[in-house]
């Protein structure tokens, strides 16, 4: 039919959304908008800042080069021992987290008070980032590897025992309740039933923890919880720039080591 | 009639059973090696429970005294989480672009992907430390820091959504004639902004949370405060700005997973 | 052919032009394959073209190239009076609003609504800012509507549609084309996702739609039953190039064996024969 005889038969107005969804959409984005301008406004930009900052980055990049190998073998030993302590603080983590998941999985979870505690530890270990343990555990054990080893587990048993509580939540109903119908004991039925099917996630999930760690673990030395960083905040006062250039490098290096690492044991594993 | 064997084995989790012998001895061995060549001196570790609980003591009850100072702080962080998600988005949109392997040239691919990794791999304190060594102390680092993780880590998940685009979808919109422009905002983005959304709110919650430590190098917000506060012994002080950061960190996931299912 | 100036004096006391011309169309891809291989077809009238043949026989490649979805190596595609091999970029954009395309995985934009994809066909017509914001004009609006009438899915407008079947889908996809009011049809193998009753379904439709029309369709096809049965003409391709070309009634088992290969095709044909009587 003619186009004039199409506007006559049928509708000529179409919207995808309502008007209220409509006016809901808006309010949302005058929301974001103000909440942006809020947020810049009280920052309180020194905007003058920014006009000579590139040429204080172009100064420093100047500095940094050229890096300053001799320091290498300096800093062997540091780089190591950050390993040593996202690897030692992640296997604490995991043997942790096992019981830590069942109290906060319904399923498996004694009463409504265990499972509230086990989800407030959840929230409170990974809520904290590994650097402030870093700071809590300094005051505790003094500086060095072990502070740094217990932030690490600390903020790891949070995040693998969240992951695990879910997976266990989602275990399926069916392979449980046949164990259960043999008559085996609860712990029985955890380890035959829950088990095998929670384990692919917790391997995964602690691979993969690992190498954040790795990472945390290159920084913790600015709190003085071992490895690298402290090396690097030493380099930093001392505006030894190029020192401070070849301990990024050697920290890009791991790290990227690390990553691949990584995702090559959780390729394998699925 | 044929002998049955009387004794079955489950297979081996991977591998084969040699090898996972062989890993998990070779963990053993690593583990061993670890803890001695730490140097770990015992003794010390030992002392450190009795000072543990004499902190834990003067932690308890947490002094809420100096709330105003604690309001400050935190609502500096959020502030600085907020202001940067928002300038990481943007700048996440070119930087996104670039590094897709189906729209950009290739090396501008390459650099952007790069910038990307290394970007990445830098953890926000030390990139911190570096905007505090340009832009003095104080939430300015911050914030230019968490945009700039922020913009890095967007970036990569555009790039992802952008190659995994069906390509379909966008032929078909060109074949009735339609220019560039109206081809991405009609075919592309809708694909794209499915996922785009729930990215951002994640990323939000993510800048909370590291809003709290960067304070520890400067970069202004509670973990400033808190650094303070650890160094002067104010444990009590320390405990209180703990327990609030906790309550906002666990809120704003909360309130992330919330948005994020309605999305769904 | 001869040269522009030559041809439009002499134009206006000859034959109307054909509708469309392919002439001497080639695609050799960089590896050394040659997927069309000099084709040459004639449209002289409004009516429906199967295109058959085997895997590979250059079906898809033809098809895409009348609309510059692949490129031509060589050759020339007279669309009325104009080489549409040749054009700009610019003016292709303009050529395509006139060739409306229906697509084998339907190619619908999935998180979008059943109207949002029909009207599609008309963003060629709209600025930037009015596809972004989705104002199109009243008289698309109520074109669209009808169109879904037409098609049988009235009241699907603000389905998304990642929630239709295959031959809803199938049915929006056709919609979108036919929004263009276009001035040839372009169908690559509109049945393959569907199940056979749905498939015969759209053909009928297809057919239909042309037929009311007045417009040409080419249909890329490999079911030589629903192409005997839904089209005025079939072309074979093999190996690129034009084996066979004529009415439906013209193809014998030789012909089809010559195109596909050696086969029972005495089934084939018959059951073509029951289909038409079926299908009038």
């Amino acid at each position: 039919m003619s186009p004039t005889e199409a506007a006559k038969r049928y509708p000529t107005v179409w919207r995808r959304r309502s008007l209220r969804e409509t006016a809901v959409g808006w309010l949302w984005t005058a929301a974001v908008a103000f909440a942006a301008a809020w947020s810049v406004s009280a920052l309180d930009i020194e905007w003058a800042f920014f006009a000579d900052a590139h040429e204080q980055a172009i100064d420093l990049a100047q500095r940094m080069w050229p890096p300053r190998w001799s320091y290498l073998p300096a800093i062997v030993r540091p780089m190591i021992e950050t390993i040593h302590i996202a690897t030692l603080g992640t296997a604490i983590a995991v043997v942790l987290s096992v019981p830590l998941a069942f109290l906060a999985a319904r399923n498996t979870t004694a009463n409504g008070f265990t499972w509230a505690t086990g989800r407030a530890l959840l929230v409170a270990s990974r809520s904290v980032n590994t650097v402030i343990w870093g700071l809590i555990f300094v005051a505790i054990f003094g500086p060095g590897p072990v502070a740094g080893i217990a932030a690490v587990a600390a903020r790891s048993v949070g995040f693998l025992a969240k992951l695990v509580a879910e997976a266990i939540e989602e275990a399926q109903r069916g392979q449980i309740e046949a164990i259960e119908a043999t008559g085996a004991s609860t712990a029985q039925v955890y380890r035959v039933g829950i088990l095998p099917q929670v384990l692919p996630v917790l391997i995964g999930t602690t691979v993969y923890r690992w190498d954040i760690n790795v990472r945390e673990s290159s920084v913790l030395g600015f709190v003085g919880a071992g490895g690298i960083g402290l090396y690097l905040y030493a380099s930093i006062n001392q505006f030894a720039w190029q020192q401070v250039l070849v301990v990024l490098l050697a920290i890009l290096v791991i790290v990227l080591a690390s990553e691949a690492l990584s995702a090559y044991i959780r390729a394998r594993i699925s | 009639m044929t002998a049955y064997p009387t004794v079955w084995r489950a297979p081996p989790f991977f591998g084969s059973r040699t090898q996972q012998r062989l890993v998990l001895a070779g963990f053993a061995v690593y583990l061993v090696w670890s803890v001695s060549d730490l140097n770990v001196d015992v003794e010390r570790m030992l002392a450190g429970f009795p000072r543990a609980l004499d902190m834990l003591a003067r932690m308890i009850p947490p002094d809420f005294a100096r709330w105003p100072l604690l309001l400050n702080g935190m609502v500096e962080s959020l502030q600085m989480a907020l202001a940067a998600t928002l300038a990481g988005l943007l700048l996440s949109v070119p930087l996104g672009i670039a590094a897709s392997r189906n729209l950009a040239p290739r090396p501008i691919y390459l650099a952007a992907r790069g910038f990307i990794v290394v970007g990445r791999t830098l953890h926000e304190v030390l990139i911190a430390i570096f905007f505090v060594k340009l832009f003095g102390f104080g939430p300015v680092a911050g914030l230019l820091t968490l945009a700039f993780a922020s913009a890095v880590f967007l970036g990569k998940m555009l790039a992802e959504d952008i190659e995994n685009v069906r390509i379909g979808p966008v032929e078909a919109v060109r074949a009735t004639g339609a220019g560039f422009a109206q081809t991405v905002v009609y075919s592309v983005v809708p694909q794209v902004l499915a996922r785009s959304v729930g990215v951002v709110i994640y990323r939000l919650d993510a800048n909370v949370r590291h809003s709290t430590v960067i304070g520890i190098v400067g970069a202004g917000g509670i973990g400033q405060t808190l650094s303070a506060s650890f160094s002067r012994y104010d444990y009590d002080f320390a405990l209180a700005i703990l327990i609030c950061i906790i309550a906002v960190v666990a809120c704003g996931e909360w309130f992330s997973d919330w948005v994020r299912r309605k999305l769904r | 052919m001869k040269d522009v100036a030559g041809t439009t004096a002499r134009e206006r006391a000859a034959p109307a032009r054909a509708l469309l011309a392919i002439e001497a169309l080639s695609k050799v891809y960089p590896s050394g394959q040659r997927a069309l291989d000099g084709v040459n077809i004639v449209v002289e009238r409004p009516e429906v073209i199967a295109i058959i043949g085997s895997s590979g026989a250059g079906k898809s490649t033809l098809i895409r190239c009348i609309n510059r979805l692949v490129e031509p190596s060589s050759g020339h595609i007279w669309l009325g009076d104009m080489d549409i091999a040749r054009v700009s970029r610019r003016e292709l954009r303009r050529v395509r609003r006139r060739i409306g395309m229906i697509f084998q995985e339907f190619n619908l934009v999935e998180r979008l609504t059943v109207m949002e994809n029909v009207l599609s066909g008309r963003l060629a017509s709209v600025g930037f800012f009015a596809s972004l914001f989705r104002r199109f004009p009243a008289a698309d609006i109520a074109g669209a509507y009808a169109l879904l009438d037409r098609v049988g899915l009235a009241g699907y407008q603000d389905m998304r549609a990642d929630a239709l079947s295959g031959g809803q889908r199938q049915r929006v996809g056709i919609g979108r084309a036919l929004m263009q009011n276009p001035d040839l049809l372009l169908v690559d193998e509109p049945t393959a996702s569907l199940d056979p009753k749905t498939a015969r379904q759209i053909m009928r439709l297809i057919r239909e739609l042309a037929t009311e029309r007045r417009r040409p369709a080419l249909v890329n096809i490999h079911d030589v039953a629903l192409a005997q049965a839904y089209a005025d003409r079939v072309i074979g391709l093999k190996a690129g190039r034009v084996a066979f070309d004529g009415p439906p009634q013209a193809l014998t088992a030789g012909v089809l064996t010559d195109i596909y290969g050696a086969e029972d095709w005495s089934q084939t044909i018959r059951r073509a024969d029951d289909e038409a009587e079926a299908g009038q």
